[in-house]
């Protein structure tokens, strides 16, 4: 297995406050790496660093390397606004743009000019919805607002759109938290599916989720990494007594 | 006797209407336990309601006595003057009764005794009437605020009582907006009725020529008077377009900097200037305009060989632009700032750059507002009127060239009604005709803006 992102001794301060201390994680590539913690350790913080969103925060400062493909990303080389082509991201409340279906997930590859024509761009989006399962429910509609469609519907229409700019990895923040069982299960049964092309890491707070869909997890408490490794061996037998009662349902 | 001045009996009526709000909250507990039950909202609701009930009624009573009470007394005596000498005109009884007047507000003096007496039958008129009016006004609260008390019983839902009322004031309130807005519509409307029995509404309409002096009195010799509108309705438009050419495209982009890029720190030191700024008082922009844009402009007229008048519609619209710039990107600032985060994130995310999300996500998101933002200002260019005498001229030509001087709308109308006026006349009355096409024009405008942006709205919640 390769590794996809590394991250040494990465530290994040918003303003005096330090939110991230002293965190060393690999992720590894082509595979489901899952966030736990509880609320306000610092998950979305450090999902954040992964693709530079951060930047967009005056206040926040972030020392330490984060390496991607052995290459620094906070280095002098990377521009932050191909970064996050390469390493796309879906929120936790669905955002789609107040634009058509197809205008949805045509606007990263028009930025970025990833179709040379109309045709070329048809084919994408309708990839990027066959991939996000969403092309049966969506394709007589693809003028329609997307903001007509459902909490569950959009938040495909979301990965879709992030898919369509063939990112090498996808950030997901809690993008389950906002909808019922049914639509958390089409979610996760499409990251199954895409697992096997693109590096995928997920901030959750659904333990059972954590465990159906990863395959290593990472537990985060106050800022700092308390035990990261295979999701079985963390929620079979976990080696920190602060993982155990956490996923016990001890402390929340 | 004893007189109750307005400011002390609405003190009374607050005191009563505590009152019965305090009463109301007591008794409603005794009859909900007198029958052991408990009362459907909490005690608070039912004192509310009482208060509303008492308080508003009394004080809307008190309103309509203040405004009707006067003119009532005053044909009351004008009646009493008639019946003292039944061959009197109306107008003569008129200049009696306004002499009374006078007098008993000891504005003048008089030695004639009968005016004397009257006056002081008037001042004690007015006594009574205070007296009254205090003492109906609190009456009418204590009443209600009884009847309201009595009638409230524990299985009432009062909040929801309560509720009614102030939806009731909500509704009036907007209907006294929309009442006020319909009433100056339809005296606009009737005034240039009559202006176009004077004159044929297409040659007004469509006319080209402006020039409004007319003889007023049969004696003078005078012109026979032309209005066509089309000169001015140009001029306003030209001046407005100047002005919308400086402002749009800088309003709109110093709120984007404003919004999107700016730092913090320089945003909280610039937003209020904006403010400031859109608050200056036109007639200053005026001298401005007339006193430093419109001679500059010609020197440079001058040093480049063109002839340019020293009252331009270019100078006024430029100042008039510069006076809009603040509107523009103040209110333009609000509504893109008003597009949710979650959006950027969006873009951001996808790998887009930040000038690539404002023009593609934040301005087609907060279009609707931006046209709002923008049909304020160009209301505004229109009706403006103080930089355009000071620094546009009166003369109504026929041109759409920048550098000559040109008149408005609004100017004309000004022009028109302003001095002694009597309102009979073709010329005065032409200034109704131009206020109601302004009118038109500017409802057009909306119409056509607002069915644009709807057209084009992206909604996003
Ligand atoms: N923009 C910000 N400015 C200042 N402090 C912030 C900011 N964003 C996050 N923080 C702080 O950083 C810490 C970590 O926040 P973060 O959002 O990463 O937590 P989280 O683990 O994602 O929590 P949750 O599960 O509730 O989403 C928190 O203490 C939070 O208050
Ligand atoms: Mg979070």
């Amino acid at each position: 297995m390769s590794i996809k992102f590394k991250a040494e001794k990465v530290d994040v301060f918003y303003n005096e406050k330090q939110a991230i201390n002293n965190i060393s994680l690999n992720i590894e590539k082509n595979m489901i790496t899952a966030l736990i913690g509880p609320s306000g350790c610092g998950k979305s913080t450090f999902l954040r660093c992964l693709n530079r969103m951060n930047d967009v925060i005056d206040s926040c400062k972030i020392t330490g390397n984060i390496l991607l493909d052995n290459e620094d990303i906070y280095g002098p080389n990377i521009d932050p606004v191909d970064l996050r082509a390469r390493v796309g991201m879906v929120f936790q409340k669905p955002n789609p743009f107040p634009k058509t279906i197809f205008e949805n997930i045509a606007y990263g590859p028009r930025i970025h000019g990833l179709a040379s024509n109309n045709k070329e761009l048809r084919e994408i989006v309708f990839n990027s919805l066959e991939k996000a399962g969403l092309i049966d429910e969506v394709k007589d509609r693809l003028d329609d607002q997307a903001t007509g469609l459902s909490g569950g519907q959009q938040q495909r229409v979301c990965i879709a759109r992030a898919i369509a700019v063939s990112p090498e990895v996808i950030l997901m923040d809690e993008p389950c938290s906002a909808l019922d069982p049914i639509a958390t299960a089409k979610i996760e049964e499409l990251m199954n599916e895409i697992s096997q092309s693109y590096t995928i890491v997920i901030v959750t707070h659904s333990m059972q989720q954590a465990a159906r869909v990863s395959k290593k997890t990472a537990f985060f408490h106050l800022g700092e990494l308390i035990e990261y490794g295979d999701t079985d061996k963390i929620f079979t037998k976990p080696k920190n007594q602060k993982t155990l009662d956490y996923i016990t349902g001890r402390f929340g | 006797m004893f007189s109750l001045p307005l400011s002390f009996v609405f003190i009374i009526l607050l005191c009563v209407s505590l009152f019965f709000y305090y009463y109301s909250k007591r008794t409603i507990v005794e009859k909900a336990s007198s029958i052991g039950k408990k009362a459907k909202t909490l005690p608070v609701y039912y004192g509310q309601n009482a208060f509303l009930w008492s308080f508003f009624p009394a004080c809307i009573f008190l309103i309509f006595l203040t405004v009707s009470g006067p003119n009532y007394i005053d044909q009351i005596f004008f009646s009493k003057i008639q019946d003292l000498n039944p061959k009197f005109n109306s107008s003569f009884i008129d200049l009696i009764l306004s002499k009374v007047i006078n007098v008993a507000n000891g504005k003048i003096e008089t030695d004639d005794q009968k005016i004397i007496v009257l006056a002081n039958d008037y001042l004690s008129a007015f006594e009574k009437f205070y007296f009254y009016r205090g003492l109906g006004a609190v009456l009418c609260c204590a009443l209600l605020g009884l009847i309201v008390t009595a009638r409230q019983k524990p299985s009432v839902n009062a909040r929801d009582q309560v509720q009614f009322f102030m939806v009731s004031i909500f509704f009036i309130s907007a209907l006294i907006a929309i009442l006020t807005t319909a009433a100056i519509i339809f005296s606009l409307f009737f005034e240039s009725l009559r202006f176009f029995n004077l004159y044929n509404v297409f040659d007004f309409i469509f006319g080209l020529h402006w020039s409004p002096n007319v003889a007023i009195r049969t004696d003078q010799v005078a012109s026979e008077g032309s209005f066509g509108m089309i000169p001015v309705l140009l001029g306003t438009l030209l001046i407005s377009f100047i002005a919308m050419c400086v402002a749009i495209p800088i309003g709109l982009y110093s709120a984007i900097y404003l919004a999107e890029f700016a730092p913090s720190k320089v945003r909280d030191y610039i937003k209020p200037t904006l403010e400031i700024l859109a608050g200056i008082p036109t007639v200053v922009y005026g001298y401005f305009a007339a006193l430093t844009a419109a001679p500059f402009l010609r020197d440079i007229g001058a040093f480049v060989g063109l002839d340019v008048s020293s009252e331009s519609a270019l100078a006024a619209g430029l100042v008039m632009g510069i006076m809009i710039i603040p509107f523009i990107s103040s209110l333009s600032d609000d509504v893109i700032r008003a597009v949710p985060q979650s959006l950027r994130d969006g873009s951001m995310g996808l790998g887009a750059t930040k000038a690539e999300t404002v023009y593609r996500v934040i301005i087609p998101a907060a279009f609707p507002g931006l046209v709002g933002s923008i049909l304020l200002a160009v209301s505004r260019a229109i009706g403006e009127t103080m930089i355009v005498v000071m620094a546009a001229g009166l003369s109504a030509k026929l041109t759409v060239n920048p550098l000559e001087s040109v008149t408005t709308v609004t100017v004309q109308i000004v022009s028109l009604l302003t001095g002694d006026t009597e309102f009979d006349n073709i010329k005065t009355l032409s200034a109704f005709g131009l206020g109601i096409s302004l009118f038109f024009f500017t409802l057009i405008l909306n119409i056509i803006a607002l069915t644009v942006s709807r057209r084009l709205a992206e909604n996003y919640d």
